[in-house]
């Protein structure tokens, strides 16, 4: 089974960007296709794309369960998948959002806000012994974010998967998997 | 603007397909396809099990190259073409099955007769569809026909829920760009690039030890004529693969025969010492390559294969091409002969030759007659249905240690004579298998060789072989035993059978096979074998078997036990002794 790893940033992952067409069960063919090759995923991510009857699938895979290549590749034989670019974390920018009630009594509700200033959050709604708080943001700030909570006491979380785009400047580096010896024009 | 149902426009567009024959059986919800087929052009076999439409519609596409279509209801009757699908996926056998489903707004329901086909055979299809709306038919039918022949082939199901074959529509035939457009993730690379054919004819031209490593892929691309080419220009040795037999033909010196497991000594001890490996259309299936980190280790790979994900993904190739092995192989010839022509001259092959030619004499296939009175030995009754066999027969076998014979004692020589189950290994595929193919070539001699184990699971579509009048011939080789298992607990549990005996004459072979409506012949004695093979042979308008009462001892040599190298490979008993000349 694909195991859906617990966060931590020190997992070996890539970021997967593949463009779907939009069609009933696409989502069920990617997740399978892991589940039956054995490969993990770290976070999974998934929403209209810019373009009509497209969605835009964004995976962090953990490549230590499987090379990146064959991944890639077996993904790419999934007949509604478009387009496949990896995404190398330093040449892209990636944002996830946090929600989250920590435990915060009138004492300790205000470190708790502190903190949430500090990293730029929001507080959300407010009751006697707890906060919820969002913050949206690269996914090691929300680590960071989440490991300074964890003190006061977490009740729930929940983060939405990273999503990614190339970094404009850096475009060309961009490195789209589908050259022509893979996926070439019209048989 | 021509209205019709659902179900006209399924059966027309598969009329559009050029399908001229479907094997299925109906229930509820494909009951609304049934009524049209009655005024189709289309001829129906009326199977007796699901599992046999998806294996007869293999078979028949194994033997035409044309796509198999297996017709069957929801529920059940979808979960029964799971094995056929799964099949045909592991082997790249172009087919397309439709099913039923329940009407759209009881799916999700638990409806009487309900499974999530799409969801159950995702990842046993190249591509499947359910079909919401009676619009979409055609369309889904195209990519459906589009997508399992293209490419690498593979089987692809469309579940239609039975108001959506019930539902008006206005008929429209997708144009080709139509149905291009309406797959933009799906572009298959046919032609391979030029810069790593040119890489792969300087390899070619420089190997001192080279073997062609030849796969299915090559009879899926039809390029057994582009193969022989090759041969010819270069003077390398073929392996043919157990889904690649008769590609090349067996009596060509050339011919090492099958690698592998099971293979022939020769076969795979070339490929073990071998410097380069040519491997078209094959995938380096651990069947082939024995423990993959001993496998080959000296020889640089050259891998020609339509699907990019079989690149690298057991053994890096040094050079990888992707594309149609035809246009593939074409195109290496004309890089060779362009080598040729600027002077570039291939290494001496002289000493390998004599190498092999050396483990041919030494290690050739054999096995020990049966003493007079004891029970016969399975190879000498498929030695004797072979050289008694018309030319062209096709053979279609089961799996397990009949199979291994049969593919190691039969001489293939022409392309699609050869009827497997190779991949998933599917016990009980012959006897439809050999029904599908004799629809498809009813002018050949169609044997079915299969073994008691096989023969128990799908004998019953012999009742549809003799009711559809599509007569094909039984050799069963009853061991009473599961027999390759039975070889394997021998061999390494100590001879300790555990679940393996069958029982000898229960069933009674030959009192089923002719309340089947066939014609029915039990061999116990060498001296019979002859006499009841011609009797077979003779009989055309109805369905034969024969069975053979074999040797339960016997054994497939040569073998490599699983897990261990090709290097390991154990020889046949009696030439153990002299095991070490096989270096």
């Amino acid at each position: 089974m694909t195991a859906i790893n617990v966060h931590g940033s020190s997992l070996n992952h890539h970021i997967l960007s593949v463009l779907v067409q939009n069609r009933p069960g696409v989502l069920a063919r990617v997740a399978s296709l892991f589940a039956r090759r054995g490969y993990n995923i770290y976070s999974l991510a998934v929403a209209p794309a810019e373009e009509e009857g497209m969605s835009r699938i964004t995976i962090c895979v953990d490549v230590d369960s499987s090379p990146l290549e064959q991944i890639v590749k077996q993904l790419f034989k999934l007949i509604d998948v478009v387009k496949i670019s990896e995404l190398d974390p330093r040449r892209s920018v990636e944002r996830e959002l946090l929600l989250v009630t920590v435990r915060a009594t009138a004492e300790s509700r205000h470190q708790v806000v502190e903190l949430c200033g500090i990293f730029e959050g929001k507080v959300l709604a407010v009751a006697p012994d707890a906060v919820t708080l969002s913050l949206e943001g690269h996914p090691d700030k929300l680590d960071d974010f989440e490991e300074l909570l964890a003190a006061y006491g977490i009740v729930e979380l929940q983060r939405t998967g990273r999503v990614a785009l190339p970094k404009l400047d850096r475009s060309a580096r961009l490195r789209a998997v589908n050259s022509p010896n893979m996926k070439g024009q019209v048989g | 603007m021509t209205r019709m149902t659902g179900a006209q426009a399924l059966i027309k567009a598969l009329e559009m397909e050029r399908v001229d024959v479907m094997f299925g059986l109906p229930g509820g919800c494909i009951l609304p396809a049934y009524d049209p087929l009655l005024e189709s052009s289309i001829r129906h076999v009326l199977v007796r099990h699901e599992q046999g439409a998806g294996h007869m519609a293999e078979g028949y596409a194994h033997v035409t190259g044309k796509p198999g279509v297996a017709m069957v209801t929801s529920g059940p009757a979808a979960t029964n073409l799971v094995t056929p699908l799964m099949d045909a996926y592991m082997d790249s056998i172009p087919m397309v099955g439709i099913t039923g489903q329940v009407g759209t707004a009881a799916i999700g329901t638990d409806a009487f007769q309900e499974c999530d086909t799409v969801g159950i055979t995702r990842s046993c299809t190249k591509h499947n569809d359910l079909v919401m709306s009676a619009e979409d038919i055609p369309m889904a039918i195209r990519q459906a026909f589009h997508i399992a022949t293209t490419g690498r082939p593979g089987p692809t199901l469309v579940d239609l829920p039975k108001d959506v074959l019930q539902n008006q529509m206005t008929w429209h035939w997708p144009s080709d760009d139509e149905v291009i457009a309406s797959l933009p993730g799906y572009r298959p690379t046919t032609k391979g690039h030029p810069r790593m054919i040119k890489e792969a004819a300087r390899l070619i031209m420089a190997a001192e030890r080279p073997v062609l490593y030849v796969g299915g892929g090559m009879l899926k691309a039809r390029a057994a004529e582009a193969l022989r080419e090759l041969v010819e220009l270069t003077g390398i040795h073929v392996v043919t693969t157990l889904m690649a037999r008769g590609v090349f033909p067996d009596s060509h010196p050339l011919n090492l025969g099958m690698p592998g497991m099971h293979g022939t000594a020769t076969a795979t001890t070339a490929m073990q010492k071998s410097d380069l490996l040519i491997n078209l259309g094959a995938r380096f299936d651990d069947r082939i390559t024995g423990k993959v980190s001993a496998f080959a280790p000296e020889a640089k790979i050259i891998h020609v294969d339509i699907d990019p994900a079989e690149q690298g993904k057991v053994r890096r190739p040094d050079v990888p091409i992707v594309g149609d092995c035809r246009l593939v192989t074409e195109e290496l010839i004309k890089a060779i002969r362009d080598l040729k022509e600027g002077g570039t001259v291939q290494p001496d092959l002289t000493a390998w030759k004599s190498r092999i030619s050396g483990w041919q004499e030494q290690f050739p296939l054999t096995y020990e007659q049966s003493e007079p009175g004891s029970a016969l030995k399975p190879q000498y009754c498929l030695e004797k249905l072979r050289d008694a066999a018309p030319e062209g027969t096709i053979v279609a076998s089961g799996v397990g240690q009949h199979q291994m014979w049969s593919s190691l004692h039969w001489k293939f020589e022409q392309p699609y004579t050869w009827v497997n189950s190779g991949g998933l290994g599917t016990m009980g595929f012959s006897i439809p298998a050999a029904i599908g193919a004799k629809v498809g070539r009813p002018d050949r001699t169609v044997w079915a060789v299969d073994g008691d184990g096989c023969f128990q699971m799908t004998a019953q579509e012999l009742v549809t072989a003799t009711v559809e009048r599509i007569p094909i011939k039984v050799a069963l080789l009853n061991n009473s035993y599961l027999g390759m298992v039975r070889q394997w607990q021998e061999m390494f549990y100590d001879e300790r059978y555990s679940e393996v005996y069958l029982s000898t004459d229960c069933p009674d072979y030959v009192k089923w096979a002719e309340a089947m409506g066939c014609v029915a012949i039990r061999v116990e004695s060498p001296e019979e074998v002859e006499p009841a093979i011609e009797k077979a042979n003779s009989i055309n308008d109805r369905t034969v078997v024969v069975e053979f009462r074999t040797d339960s001892d016997e054994k497939v040599f040569p073998m490599v036990p699983a897990g261990m190298g090709n290097d390991d490979l154990i020889v046949h008993p009696s030439q153990q002794s002299i095991r070490d000349r096989l270096a």
